[in-house]
């Protein structure tokens, strides 16, 4: 069994550029919600030395210098583009995990027989002719080796043109550029972790794959032992084709003004409530518990500082839109306290289970629950666009409403944004 | 009145208009008595105007009048028009009059799809919206949905989505000796030339053109 790991290059940059050609070839950033962080650069904008997640405004005498383009980030466009680049990639392999929203991995199984370099480049050419998205293929023997030989891809390191199989390597090839890559680029090891193998004199690629994997795991954890033996081409990570049911859903967000009211506090827990309410059903559960929090921008030193939390639980567990906003919002009465600038506030279900096999109650009313009632607002929202019918407690006006000062339009997804072409 | 009494199911009528059930039961026996001799419901060639009298004891008179309401209120939900998925028709084999329901249903063919008919390659085919009049010579009015095939090699003739100074334009391609150009289709605009070495970048091949009347 082998495997590849397709990745978008600059995914969320590409996704601007294919609408917006002006953008190609000039420094671009797009931010995150609230334009406050940078998520996705462009490689004019790397070479310029910007830091995934810097602050924008920290840039600000840098971009004006430079000319760099900051745009808001407009995931309708990248999820669309994701799912027509995943579809694309779906043809080449029965197997495919889609890991992220610009990463798949592909089975090859069944494919060993094929000219891998030729596979990947078809592949490649593809997804950028019918959709104009770079990206980077790595071919290995395990899904850590294949997301290294992705990296090498991308950073040219080995392979050609974007691929890279380390399947063509030979053995004396293979280690010299394991020496000369970092561990920290290898999946799982995060920054806290370089630090303690550095202690341990394990700074390459080709370090930790030649140490000792039972003292690792001893010294770490199982984990870091599986690292090293997928590194040794030994594959204990299989592809996960069918995403698990998720075990709680988190709904939150920071808003675009501070907030002091609980009314307008309550119009965004409904809101937060609503989308999480909608997702619980899409993937068909319900939760028997309900988690509230709301607080104050920890990075304001000199406002009052409150942040809190309390779970709700429910008589009986539901997926019903009315009856986990009404839990959320004895949550938040309990919460609020006046004199507070409220920056993010947030829902998240528990307790999630399948529907269909709760259990009744003996001495309880039967819920109120409407089924039905869920589907049509379901069905509404994905036909007309989310809010379209919604509770009232989610209110009109929102004040506290996201900032996307750059956004771009919708531009496959909604007729009234298209393209415009003279 | 053209509906028959022994189509009706005593059950059903309860169900539907919550009243007894043996009172229901013996109002159609009575029915069912008085039509016996004399004309037929139902026989012969139904005709609108065709009326007859059925005798009913004044005390069940309500009950009638609710199962002959329910009859009504059953044949609409027995007769519910395909609920057409989005985006599809259904196409008969025949002709099929408005409003008549089932024996049509095992003569459908297909579904038709305009998706299916405009959309060859679903990942990479795009709407954009012309404007402008540069194309109205090749029947594009300002406003006009275009339907734009990312997957197609553009060939000479073909109309396309180009990229001109960093927008997006739409124009026939041509290709002729080696020199390529992009033509509007309307004589106020003048082609536009590429030099050796100048990158001329395709996005896609329009492949239709969807015009809505106004009314």
């Amino acid at each position: 069994m082998s495997f590849a790991l397709i990745d978008g290059n600059n995914f969320y940059v590409s996704c601007e550029r294919v609408f917006n050609p002006r953008l190609e070839g000039r420094p671009v950033v797009v931010l995150s919600n609230n334009d406050g962080c940078v998520v996705a650069r462009s490689n004019e904008v790397k070479a310029l030395g910007v830091k995934m997640g810097e602050p924008w405004f920290k840039l600000r005498d840098l971009a004006r210098r430079h000319r760099i383009i900051a745009q808001s980030s407009n995931y309708t466009l990248y999820a669309d583009m994701s799912n027509r680049m995943m579809a694309i990639l779906g043809s080449y392999s029965p197997q495919q995990e889609i890991y992220s929203i610009d990463e798949c991995f592909l089975g090859l199984d069944g494919l060993e027989h094929l000219d891998l370099m030729a596979w990947g480049q078809r592949m490649r050419q593809q997804v950028k002719h019918w959709l104009g998205l770079p990206v980077c293929v790595g071919i290995g023997a395990t899904k850590t080796l294949a997301k290294l030989a992705n990296h090498c891809a991308k950073k040219a390191l080995a392979g050609q043109d974007g691929v890279c199989d380390f399947g063509r390597l030979a053995a004396t090839e293979l280690d010299d550029l394991l020496a000369r890559i970092p561990v920290s680029e290898v999946w799982g090891v995060g920054r806290k972790l370089t630090g303690k193998l550095a202690a341990r004199n394990i700074t390459t690629v080709l370090d930790l794959r030649d140490a000792d994997a039972r003292t690792l795991r001893d010294a770490f954890s199982v984990m870091l032992e599986r690292t090293v033996q997928e590194l040794r081409g030994t594959s204990c990570m299989e592809l996960e084709e069918l995403a698990p049911a998720k075990k709680q859903i988190v709904s939150s967000r920071a808003f675009g003004a501070y907030v002091h009211t609980l009314i307008e506090l309550e119009e965004a827990v409904s809101l937060y409530m609503a989308r999480a309410a909608e997702k619980l059903r899409h993937q068909h559960s319900v939760a028997g518990a309900v988690q509230v929090f709301i607080r104050t921008n920890p990075f304001k030193d000199d406002h009052p500082q409150y942040q809190a939390g309390v779970t709700v639980p429910l008589p009986s567990p539901t997926a019903d839109t009315r009856r986990l906003t009404h839990a959320a919002l004895i949550g938040l009465k309990h919460l609020f306290k006046p004199g507070y600038a409220y920056q993010k506030a947030g829902v998240m279900l528990m307790e999630l289970r399948e529907a269909g096999h709760e259990q009744g109650m003996l001495f309880a009313e039967p819920v109120p629950d409407r089924p039905r009632l869920m589907d049509v607002i379901d069905r509404a929202n994905e036909r007309w666009g989310h809010g379209t019918l919604r509770l009232a407690s989610e209110g009109v006006d929102k004040a506290w409403h996201m900032k996307r000062g750059n956004l771009s339009p919708a531009w496959t997804t909604n007729w009234n944004e298209l393209p415009q072409v003279r | 009145m053209a509906w028959t009494l022994s189509s009706i199911r005593a059950s059903t009528v309860a169900k539907f208009t919550r009243l007894d059930y043996w009172s229901i039961i013996q109002v159609m026996e009575k029915l069912r008595k008085s039509s016996h001799g004399g004309r037929r419901p139902g026989a012969g060639r139904p005709r609108v105007e065709t009326t007859q009298r059925v005798r009913v004891p004044e005390s069940l008179m309500n009950v009638v009048q609710t199962m002959v309401d329910a009859k009504k209120l059953k044949a609409v939900a027995l007769f519910p028009s395909p609920a057409p998925s989005r985006l599809k028709l259904p196409r008969f084999g025949h002709h099929v009059r408005a409003g008549f329901p089932s024996p049509a249903d095992d003569y459908i063919e297909a579904w038709l799809d305009l998706n299916e008919h405009l959309v060859e390659h679903r990942e990479a085919t795009f709407f954009v919206q012309a404007s402008g009049d540069s194309m109205t010579g090749a029947g594009i009015q300002e406003g006009n949905l275009l339907v734009v095939d990312r997957a197609l090699e553009p060939r000479h003739g073909d109309i396309v989505i180009a990229v001109v100074d960093g927008e997006l334009t739409v124009k026939r391609l041509e290709k002729r000796r080696g020199k390529i150009r992009l033509i509007a289709e309307n004589p106020a605009y003048a082609p536009i030339e590429f030099k050796d070495g100048q990158e001329l970048t395709i996005w896609g091949v329009v492949t239709s053109v969807i015009q809505k009347f106004k009314r």
